[in-house]
């Protein structure tokens, strides 16, 4: 028998006929700052993300570590009101803000009712440009991040990508952690911070999405207010970054039932040509699906692993081609064998018209899944800016998958997997590698 | 590892008036409960069978079988053999995957509206007709196997968590991991996962929940056509072991070389949503966010600003759970800080909380920010799915999961500090000490 528990105006919900693409807006604002809406009434909120090119990119020489350390301090005190106080006001408004900083870019993600929009901005705006930088704050963060830090060491997965981005990228800023190093961020001074953030959060390097219960009109003035008096800010270095030739497997003695093991080589940029076809490739060979190349034959055939994947990594300066597993000590070898004989035979047999035919479904229909939150519309309305792809892309997008061929694959595979150059970090204890 | 229990509770909280979810409920003639929540923002749904069954209704000795058993549904059927279920929800654009819980199992899939007619019929399919062939149950136990050493046996804090639970419980199987012990889980056989399925898999014991841009009308309907031809099955009677009085506090302690951050926690066994009286289930998640739900709470002012003595610290309460709820408190002492110090700080105040009760303006803001998180928590169709899943799965109706925000609100200091007192007994509890060699050595030293 069917029960009517809630039955609150149900008009209200009438379906929304057309999907994400025609709904995305391009807003400029009075003072020509640019940001994507998409507006979603049935909630009342809003989900914004801001993107700075940067991160750790910014760092200084021997001030590894200074971009993560400002992201944690941001909330630790801006304008008048000390850590405390900032929390409270957050809690005053119910707003959610959070800062993070990668390889490649400081985000800022905030979500706010939308009864109190216009305070939850002004928070936002007193947060970016006042930060204090109490010295007190930065010691207590500094701590945390050390912390942290001497967790990282003994965690397998950081320790295996930390030594893998070594000796990729030796000398280079994707060589160094995110993080820093315990000696770098020992060294930061108040003033370093400062300058970090100087340098980053500017507006030349803002990339901006909205999702939620507001509309251009209202949101144009708002950031205005909120970005308006940002630096402009200085051209971002993007040149390309070199990777080393290093190859064979590297061993990080641990002792661990399990070893991580990660490998990989150069892969492709996001705005190559080859990106789509890549990316319909990587998914035959061990994207994220139960399908999968690898995933058939490591984890269903042999039971070898519980996770084997593998994936694009396009960082703005390098490309790489990535994979991962994690097996028992005593079948690394087995298993590290077995993923390359795989990389070897997708770069040498390319992939079968019915393979291509099922990721082609796959990739295309659950391309709307992404798009379940207003949170993650928004980042991913920030990512195609910060991607350079146009606004209409989400229209494109099936498009350029359904008309990749199976020779786009075959030669694209050719191109990028290269089962000799694989640079492999095993993490554990293992008892069958003989190198 | 609060965030993830605190969200459980407070996203049970149905909608700010503005927008509250549609959510309607039907019952099959063979016992099969269904539940429609619509959400017509994309044309997606997200599709849910919830079975009452997980570890804690295993037989002793054969730990992990649930958790097993729901990787073996993997496997197929006669109508859809050797995995082309995954392939056909992946054909369809669909993601799909499956949990294990102390009193649960649920599988999902999330794909396109127009698509939920096809995996009402597999997901039907699969809950009496499972076909595990000869040579694909052991590989599969060898990956479950590599399962429980990526999240256990490599890492030590899970490996404390394990032990502390265990020590928590005295006869009931939660103290048991949901993975199941190790020794036991590789012993496990094609014929126990089968003797389980048999068991536990039929129409009574399943709740089905779809999310969505759906109409309920039809949803009905599609189920009536797919689960409701399953012929009902009587479920044996399930009894799980009682957990007797608890006389004497537990601690325990664990030195691991991989450990660089040691850690203090204590745990109390307290009710659960489905034992509390009145009022106890909502005084304890308030209690535990007036304690450590945030950076503005008492024991981060305290412990990790003021005092500066710790790097984190913080409280949750678990209490979706049909038998057992917990109440935790957990602090990582920082620099020179001994655990003992930061053990004393945490006793005292949970002393002075207990001997001075809390301020209006500390209720206040913790129903203020349960409240918001829960508005939040509306935006993920798949996360609502999941909490009135879960809810439901227990024992909880509709309606005490829609009331919940009432009650948090109605909930008084007097009802805090009632259920404080009935929960923060040492004698229920178990206080557990991780720490790294180094932490050993300052600990001796002193």
């Amino acid at each position: 028998m069917r029960t009517l528990i809630a039955f609150v105006a149900a008009v209200l919900f009438a379906p929304l006929s057309h999907a994400e693409e025609n709904r995305i807006q391009r807003v400029i604002s009075p003072g020509g700052i640019e940001a994507w809406l998409v507006e979603e009434q049935a909630i009342p909120m809003v989900a914004v993300e801001i993107m700075f090119a940067g991160g750790a990119h910014v760092d200084a020489e021997g001030q590894e570590g200074a971009a993560y350390l400002t992201a944690g301090l941001i909330e630790e005190g801006a304008g008048d009101m000390d850590s405390q106080g900032f929390a409270l006001r957050k809690e005053d408004l119910s707003a959610r803000i959070g800062f993070n900083s990668g390889r490649d870019d400081f985000t800022v993600g905030m979500r706010a009712l939308t009864a109190n929009l216009d305070d939850s901005f002004e928070l936002l705006h007193i947060a970016l440009t006042e930060p204090t930088f109490e010295q007190r704050q930065i010691d207590r963060v500094r701590d945390q991040v050390l912390s942290g830090m001497k967790s990282d060491l003994v965690n397998p997965d950081t320790q295996g990508a930390t030594e893998w981005f070594k000796q990729m990228f030796p000398g280079s800023t994707y060589g160094r952690p995110t993080k820093g190093t315990p000696e770098s961020v020992k060294a930061l001074t108040r003033d370093n911070l400062v300058e970090t953030y100087g340098r980053m959060v500017a507006k030349s390097r803002m990339k901006i999405g909205v999702v939620g219960d507001i509309d251009a009109a209202t949101l144009g003035p708002l950031l205005d207010k909120t970005f308006g008096d940002l630096p402009e800010g200085e051209a971002l270095d993007r040149s390309p970054i070199e990777l080393s030739n290093v190859s064979g497997t590297h061993l990080i003695q641990a002792d661990i039932p399990q070893s991580t093991v990660m490998l990989g080589h150069e892969g492709i940029l996001r705005g190559d040509d080859d990106f789509i076809i890549a990316y319909v490739m990587n998914h035959i060979f061990g994207g994220g699906s139960f399908n999968s190349r690898l995933y058939e034959e490591v984890r269903e055939k042999n039971g070898l692993a519980y996770s084997v994947y593998s994936y694009l990594s396009p960082y703005d300066r390098a490309g790489l081609y990535m994979g991962g597993v994690a097996t028992a000590n005593e079948r690394v070898k087995q298993s590290i064998d077995l993923i390359r004989a795989e990389w070897a035979r997708l770069a040498n047999e390319g992939v079968t018209e019915e393979e291509l035919e099922k990721a082609k479904k796959f990739l295309t229909g659950a391309f709307a899944l992404r798009f379940d939150s207003n949170a993650k519309i928004a980042r991913y309305l920030a990512g195609l800016q910060a991607a350079d792809l146009s606004i209409d892309y989400i229209d494109t997008r099936n498009d350029l998958v359904n008309a990749v061929t199976k020779e786009d694959v075959d030669r694209v595979a050719k191109r990028i997997l290269k089962p000799d150059d694989l640079f492999i970090v095993v993490v554990g204890n293992p008892t069958d590698l003989d190198e | 590892m609060r965030r993830l229990f605190a969200a459980l509770a407070v996203a049970l909280v149905p909608q700010a008036a503005l927008a509250e979810p549609v959510v309607t409920s039907f019952e099959l003639d063979n016992g099969m409960r269904g539940v429609v929540i619509e959400d017509h923002r994309a044309p997606v749904v997200t599709h849910m069978v919830w079975y009452k069954v997980g570890s804690a209704d295993e037989t002793p000795g054969k730990t992990g079988i649930a958790h097993y058993l729901e990787h073996l549904l993997f496997k197929g059927t006669e109508k859809f053999p050797n995995g082309r279920f995954s392939e056909i929800v992946a054909e369809n654009g669909g993601r799909e995957n499956a949990f294990t819980s102390r009193d649960y199992t649920g599988y999902f899939q999330n794909i396109a509206a127009d698509r939920l007619d096809l995996m009402m019929e597999m997901e039907a399919d699969r809950m009496r007709n499972l076909v595990i062939g000869d040579d694909d149950w052991q590989a599969e136990r060898d990956v479950v196997g590599e399962e429980r050493r990526t999240r256990t046996d490599n890492v030590p804090s899970a490996k404390f968590r394990e032990q502390f639970s265990a020590a928590l419980y005295l006869g009931h199987p939660y103290g048991t991991p949901v993975i199941g012990w190790k020794a036991e889980v590789e012993a496990l056989t094609k014929e126990d996962a089968l003797e389980f399925y048999a068991r536990f898999y039929a129409p009574k014991n399943a709740i089905l929940v779809v999310a969505g841009d759906v109409d309920p009308v039809e949803v009905e309907a599609l189920a009536k056509k797919y689960y409701g031809k399953i012929e009902s099955v009587d479920l044996p009677e399930h009894v799980r072991g009682v957990e007797p009085p608890h006389l004497a506090e537990r601690r325990i302690s664990m030195t691991d070389p991989r450990v660089a951050q040691p850690q203090f926690m204590r745990g109390y066994l307290a009710p659960s949503y489905i034992t509390a009286k009145p009022g106890e289930a909502e005084g304890l998640v308030l209690l535990a966010d007036i304690l450590g739900g945030g950076s503005t709470r008492r024991m981060q002012r305290v412990l990790t600003r003021d005092a500066d003595m710790a790097i984190y610290a913080g409280a949750y309460y678990s209490g979706l759970a049909r038998d057992h709820g917990e109440f935790v408190v957990y602090a990582g002492p920082k620099g020179d800080t001994s655990l003992a110090a930061i053990e004393g700080a945490v006793d005292w105040m949970l002393e002075d909380l207990l001997e001075n009760g809390v301020t209006d303006e500390e209720l206040a803001r913790s129903k203020k920010s349960l409240i918001a998180d829960e508005i939040y928590s509306q935006d993920s169709q798949r996360a609502l799915a999941r909490e009135y899943g879960a809810a439901l799965t227990i024992g909880m109706s509709i309606e005490d999961i829609q009331g919940w925000r009432g009650r948090v609100e109605a909930t008084t200091a007097e009802d805090v500090m009632n259920a404080a007192r009935k929960v923060l007994d040492r004698k229920r509890s178990v206080t557990g000490i991780l720490k790294g060699p180094d932490a050993e050595k300052k600990e001796a030293a002193e």
